[in-house]
């Protein structure tokens, strides 16, 4: 078979066609997002706002409203109302968002088991974008459209605010109303990721793109670039993957990404793990039996790194206020 | 900017009977000073003594119990929105591997006067690169903050407050991890900015410099134990009352 008929073939029907344009959206959408959760620590967050759109999902279709209404209100009222609980208890940040994203996921399967013929948890859980209508398509481009388009305009605010928090309030941005707006923007990504991959793994989507993007830049705009160009590249290679091999859409999209990050993760230069230990290997040779003149030479020649080694967000992810080292 | 007569007579930090709580830990209580324009100022104190309280008060990042703070006359909320105040943070409360570039950092110093997108005109650019020049790091303004020196990276900071045009510069401990030569080359940069007509608000448990640096020093151990000319304020006696009491008992303390 030739290249051309093989990329081809698949588009002849028009359900590929709608899985292709429903997944590339939530893909691309997401892959902008996750540049933001993943500096800011708010990976666990995109999980559990997947998961507790559920209720939300199940009681839509029970109700006969468009499933994205009951999704995105489910999953602004998770943010919600681990925000409030945070701000109420002494309690970590990851531990009220695990004891309200269970709850809310549990109540889900609850309403789904108690409605049993009316709704395909599995379609919920694991998406179903083959099985797409072009209604469904249009509510994911318009909502994919939107949430890009504002992401978009408030990119400059959006990384200030995940680089640092205390400037931006000290000049007057409320980085309140900025969080809950990205917060908010995470809800209606998840609501367009939903269609794509399903629940479970539409966290990949928010997190792995960027993560990659991350380890090939030190610099934003490029990985807002790099993340949406690899996330591109491993949707069309995972709904041809899907066609061809027989598998699950959202499965082998979520494969395809996850293969990127690993391939980046052993050969980006200077930090793939393939370069480290390379450089390990050759320090080791000249370190033993050389002068010390000549293994310095090899330490200058390790990557430009911190001279303080890289450390981990401490901060909170929700208040993300300065931390008080001096109470 | 051109300062008005009253901005220049103004104190502009006025603090007034200011006591915070955290949860039952009283971090400040009964704080009142005041600082004129113009004054490079040592606020000095053990970890605990409330220093990063006080700055995060000045910022209006915590709600006061009792008392009160106003900026340049004005409620604080009010001099944040006129781009009046510029906060440098401590060294490990800065994520060093964000990928952000020195100018990208500096930047976001004049975003405040920018429109919604933050995009910059062509006088905005120039601003940052006066200001880049000022503290000498024109020449690695690509640099991902991350591969800066000690040194280089608190300048960074100081070059987003240059940006921004503050009047009042609010270093949470500028000179930790930071070597002697960079701290001479810092030090002369923040009397410049004095020279101004700035105020320097510096936090800092490093008794050694702070007369060389500053015009006025403040000793916090919960409460203002002293504050006037460095060489009053660092007396042994003093020391004594802020530093000997690192080990207090809570009773002490509330």
């Amino acid at each position: 078979m030739d290249v051309l008929a093989f990329l081809l073939e698949p588009l002849q029907y028009g359900f590929l066609t709608r899985a292709l344009a429903v997944t590339l959206a939530a893909a691309v959408v997401a892959a902008v997002l996750s540049c933001w959760l993943i500096l800011m620590g708010f990976s666990l967050m995109g999980d559990a706002v997947s998961h507790a759109v559920l209720p939300g999902v199940a009681l839509a279709y029970i109700v006969g409203i468009p499933f994205s209404i009951g999704a995105f209100v489910f999953g602004a009222g998770a943010v919600a109302l681990i925000g409030i609980v945070r701000s109420t208890t002494r309690l970590k940040a990851d531990t009220v968002i695990g004891v309200v994203f269970t709850a809310l996921f549990a109540s889900g399967l609850a309403i789904v088991s108690a409605t049993p013929s009316q709704i395909d948890l599995m379609h919920i859980l694991f998406g179903n974008v083959l099985g797409v209508s072009a209604g469904e398509v249009w509510q994911v481009l318009v909502l994919g459209a939107v949430t890009l388009v504002v992401l978009l305009l408030k990119r400059r605010d959006l990384t200030l605010l995940a680089f640092d928090r205390t400037h931006a309030h000290v000049i007057g941005i409320n980085t309140r109303r900025l969080s809950a707006l990205l917060l908010g923007l995470l809800a209606l990504t998840v609501v367009v990721g939903l269609q794509a991959v399903g629940i479970i793994l539409v966290v990949a989507m928010l997190v792995t793109p960027g993560a990659t993007a991350f380890l090939l830049t030190r610099s934003f705009d490029r990985m807002l670039v790099l993340s949406v160009s690899l996330t591109v590249v491993a949707s069309v290679a995972g709904i041809y993957a899907s066609y061809y091999l027989d598998i699950s859409t959202g499965a082998a999209v979520v494969l395809c990404q996850a293969l990127v990050f690993t391939v980046v993760y052993l050969v980006a230069r200077p930090d793939g793990l393939l370069w480290q230990l390379g450089r390990r290997r050759r320090s080791g040779r000249t370190g033993r039996g050389s002068s010390p003149a000549r293994s310095g030479g090899a330490v200058e020649a390790a990557p430009p790194g911190d001279p303080l080694p890289g450390r981990a967000r401490t901060g909170d992810p929700l208040t993300g206020t300065a931390r008080s080292s001096d109470a | 900017m051109t300062l008005t007569d009253t901005q220049r007579t103004t104190p502009v930090i006025e603090v007034d009977r200011l006591g915070v709580t955290y949860g039952q830990v009283r971090a400040l209580q009964d704080v009142s000073l005041s600082l004129a324009p113009g004054r490079i100022c040592a606020l000095i104190g053990v970890n605990g003594s409330g220093k990063s309280t006080l700055f995060k008060a000045l910022m209006g990042l915590v709600a006061p119990d009792t008392g009160g703070v106003s900026l340049f006359g004005l409620p604080i909320a009010d001099a944040r929105r006129r781009q009046l105040v510029a906060y440098m943070p401590q060294t490990e409360d800065v994520d060093w591997t964000f990928p952000v570039s020195v100018a990208d950092v500096v930047t976001m110093g004049i975003y405040g006067r920018l429109g919604p997108t933050r995009r910059l005109r062509e006088a905005d650019r120039t601003a940052v690169d006066v200001a880049l020049d000022r503290v000498g790091l024109a020449e690695l303004r690509r640099r991902q903050i991350g591969q800066l020196s000690g040194g280089q990276r608190k300048r960074v900071f100081i070059a987003r407050s240059i940006a921004q045009d503050a009047r009042l510069l609010l270093l949470d401990e500028p000179f930790a991890g930071v070597d002697r030569t960079s701290e001479r080359t810092m030090v002369s940069l923040l009397k410049t900015l004095r020279d101004e007509g700035r105020s320097v608000l510096v936090s800092t448990h490093d008794l050694a410099g702070a007369p060389a640096l500053s015009d006025e020093a403040i000793l916090l151990h919960g409460s203002v134990l002293a504050h006037g000319r460095p060489a009053e304020v660092l007396t042994p006696d003093n020391l004594a009352r802020a530093f000997g009491q690192a080990a207090t008992t809570p009773e002490d303390e509330a």
